[in-house]
């Protein structure tokens, strides 16, 4: 069954001198139930945009979104979005943080209050749960934004560079957060990240973009097993075959390639 | 090596009576030593015998109660209507851009220039005072609202949308609380320019409050009466930033603690 779908996708931005920017062109895949997509692409390609496209907050120039067979009219409870900004409310408590897409959808005080205190339970939060974000470290409020993520219940997560602002150490732990949880809650991703290795870890498959006009110039399904336990995958053997594939696709080592892409994986 | 919390407030406040007492006995001698006549600089003493027979012949509680009373409505209309006009400005770009021209000639005008005005229009009674220090607390008090709902991340009300949050919901949810730490500065810059707002209203006309005390006093040439007055305000001006700062401190209790409850 497929959850998330994007259909002969393009989106075209005026810029400042009236002129017209097409940021991605002729995106069509589908991701399946239960399953975890990741997407690269060189900066700038409209990862995001197809992002912002999936959680119905921008509306594509042309092509739709389907999720859960519907077309994406605008912001909808079967989608949830993650960013590498945690957007924790300095205001509220860390279950109250939790608690605030339930809250939104006007559940009920007790049941939005037991949602936050298992998923807490869950990323093992329970002693913080009356802390302020300001009170907690990168990695746990990073933890923190995905238990709200996920408190909503939605079909489709997605996840625009979820780690990419915390250390290399927490990240590694909170990649296997992130993927015990996907696998327990037998939910739906679509990963944008700029680290292959992590693309390749936590994924079913891997979508590549190119530049802009960004679309999708390859794809690879990811044959390792324990999609949730990317401590194992990193030591599989097929990984840096992977990983050297989407470089090649990437153009990362080649004769005039941009700086940043290959600063971003040095 | 920094000292502890304890340590610092401790020794901060031994040092803050002694600067009390040398500036006391600096003020009670220091003008007679260098030759300053009593009716330039009163000494401390005078000024305290001034503020008893002013208790009973002048009615000072009476005009300091009409000075506060002005200076809480004015505040607490000013800071209302501040907040309003910036959270609508805030919110609709296009209120903005058709008033913001109106509101910066508003706001480039001194304001306690309309005292006389006000006068004219109200009499000597305390409407014109009020009216002044409304004026003059909206300004700050609007700019940081509306400041403050344009600078919040538009990741963060995209992130209420995506919960399908509604505009009312994303308001109160986001927007109105990000503004209360600005609007707090706000109100403590507010709390303080209120009473110069009522002041010259006073001063320019009336029968009541300590900015007429003042004139008279300047009329009969008692500077100690004057020194009075001026002690007066800044008592006023003073209570209004603590208390400001108390409820500032119960609504901001989520905030990283300052050293000296950032005062």
């Amino acid at each position: 069954m497929i959850r998330l779908e994007y259909r002969d996708i393009a989106m075209r931005f005026s810029d400042a001198n009236g002129g017209g920017v097409t940021a991605i062109e002729g995106v069509s895949f589908s991701v399946d139930d239960g399953e975890v997509v990741a997407l690269i692409g060189p900066s700038g390609c409209g990862k995001s945009t197809l992002l912002n496209i999936g959680s119905g907050l921008y509306a594509p120039s042309s092509g739709q979104a389907f999720v859960d067979g519907d077309p994406v009219l605008g912001p909808n409870a079967h989608v949830a979005f993650m960013l590498q900004k945690d957007l924790l409310l300095p205001w509220r408590t860390i279950a109250e943080n939790v608690m605030l897409g339930v809250e939104i959808q006007r559940h009920s005080r007790s049941e939005c209050l037991r949602r936050a205190q298992e998923l807490l339970r869950s990323f093992s939060l329970s002693d913080f749960v009356d802390h302020y974000p300001h009170q907690l470290s990168g990695g746990m409020r990073q933890r923190v934004a995905l238990a709200r993520t996920l408190a909503v219940d939605p079909s489709v997560l997605l996840l625009d560079e979820p780690f990419s602002a915390v250390d290399a150490q927490t990240r590694i732990v909170l990649q296997r957060e992130l993927a015990q949880a996907l696998k327990r809650t037998k939910k739906t991703a679509l990963l944008i990240t700029h680290d292959l290795l992590e693309a390749v870890i936590l994924s079913d498959r891997v979508l590549v973009m190119s530049r802009r006009p960004g679309h999708i110039v390859d794809e690879i399904a990811i044959e390792i097993g324990d999609r949730d336990d990317p401590f194992r995958r990193r030591q599989d053997g097929k990984v840096s075959g992977y990983v050297s594939r989407l470089m090649e696709r990437l153009e990362i080592g080649h004769s005039g390639t941009d700086q940043q892409a290959s600063s971003k994986v040095a | 090596m920094t000292p502890d919390r304890n340590t610092l407030i401790r020794r901060g406040s031994a040092a803050s009576v002694v600067l009390l007492v040398i500036f006391l006995a600096a003020w009670e001698w220091g003008p007679g030593l260098v030759g300053i006549p009593s009716f330039i600089v009163p000494p401390v003493s005078m000024v305290f015998e001034e503020f008893v027979r002013m208790l009973s012949v002048n009615h000072l509680l009476f005009h300091t109660g009409i000075t506060a009373a002005e200076v809480l409505v004015g505040f607490a209309l000013g800071s209302l209507l501040g907040a309003f006009f910036g959270y609508v400005l805030g919110i609709s770009p296009v209120a903005e851009f058709a008033l913001s021209p109106y509101i910066l000639a508003l706001q480039i005008a001194p304001k306690v220039a309309f005292a006389p005005l006000f006068i004219l229009w109200m009499g000597f009674t305390v409407y014109p005072k009020i009216l002044v220090a409304i004026l003059i607390v909206f300004f700050p008090v609007m700019v940081n609202v509306l400041t403050a709902i344009r600078g919040i991340d538009p990741d963060l009300i995209n992130l209420a949308r995506s919960f399908t949050a509604s505009r009312a919901q994303i308001f109160w949810k986001i927007e109105f609380p990000s503004s209360m730490p600005p609007m707090f500065a706000s109100l403590r810059i507010g709390a303080t320019l209120a009473v110069v707002g009522v002041v010259v209203g006073e001063l320019v006309g009336g029968n009541s409050g300590l900015g007429y005390l003042l004139t008279f006093g300047e009329g009969q040439a008692n500077t100690p009466m004057v020194f009075v007055c001026i002690l007066m305000l800044t008592l006023i001006g003073g209570i209004a930033y603590v208390a400001v700062i108390a409820i500032e401190q119960r609504v901001l209790h989520y905030m990283p603690a300052r050293p000296l409850g950032g005062l």
